[in-house]
């Protein structure tokens, strides 16, 4: 690998990684200053799945260009948090609204409520 | 060009020790959020947050100390941190609500 291609794997992986920070940081800032446990729920599943996604991407690159290691676990954990932490946020919400928390709506009606009141109705 | 190659490693060196940083400040706030949560889901909510977090400090580590033994403990803690969200959103569904549908 020439030297031009290891300069800007890692000026690539210096991105990724601050990137990475940046977003899993914003989410534990949202974590404590939104009011709502939805709120909450959006920024605590969101914003860290492509956050740990960049970091993870960096160390593979890293680990690619200076030990020339393909490593396929990292890989496998980068696609396994992209599908599970959305699966794990519904079970989290849905669990929430059953035990009666209530969203804090200002504009809208509970449209999960009334969906739920429309299947009572039709029995 | 090679000064410039040793420049950009050290660079990506300081850069994993401000990431580290930054994830712990992000973990402290997140504890914050455990201690102080009004309800049981937001203190699940941070949790789940936590186990994503400590991936992301096992994935550091491994850059800087330059091995790939740690890739099994980041898959390891991925999982981990997924069943116990599923087993503790199970829980808060089924063991305390009455009116059920079916």
């Amino acid at each position: 690998m020439t030297e031009i291609t290891e300069i800007i794997i890692n000026i690539l992986t210096i991105l990724l990684l601050l990137t990475g920070t940046f977003l899993i940081l914003s989410a534990a800032v949202g974590m404590v200053r939104f009011p709502d446990l939805y709120t909450r729920l959006h920024a605590a599943t969101k914003a860290p799945t492509l956050g740990i996604a960049c970091v993870l991407t960096g160390a593979f690159l890293f680990l690619y260009v200076n030990e020339s290691i393909v490593s396929g676990k990292l890989l496998l954990a980068i696609v396994f948090i992209l599908l599970t932490s959305p699966v794990a946020a519904h079970m989290l919400g849905r669990a929430a609204h059953s035990q009666g928390i209530k969203p804090i709506l200002k504009h809208r009606n509970d449209a999960y409520q009334e969906a739920i009141d429309n299947k009572r109705k039709m029995k | 060009m090679t000064d410039f190659l040793v420049l950009t490693e050290k660079i990506l060196e300081i850069t994993v020790l401000i990431c580290l940083a930054g994830i712990s400040i992000a973990l402290i706030l997140l504890l914050y959020r455990i201690i102080a949560g009004p309800t049981q889901a937001d203190r699940a909510i941070a949790l789940d947050a936590m186990g994503i977090d400590l991936m992301g400090i096992a994935g550091l580590m491994s850059i800087l100390l330059i091995t790939d033994k740690l890739n099994d403990v980041v898959l390891l803690i991925g999982i981990l941190a997924f069943l116990g969200t599923l087993a503790i959103a199970k829980y808060l569904e089924k063991g305390v609500i009455i009116d059920r549908d079916n």
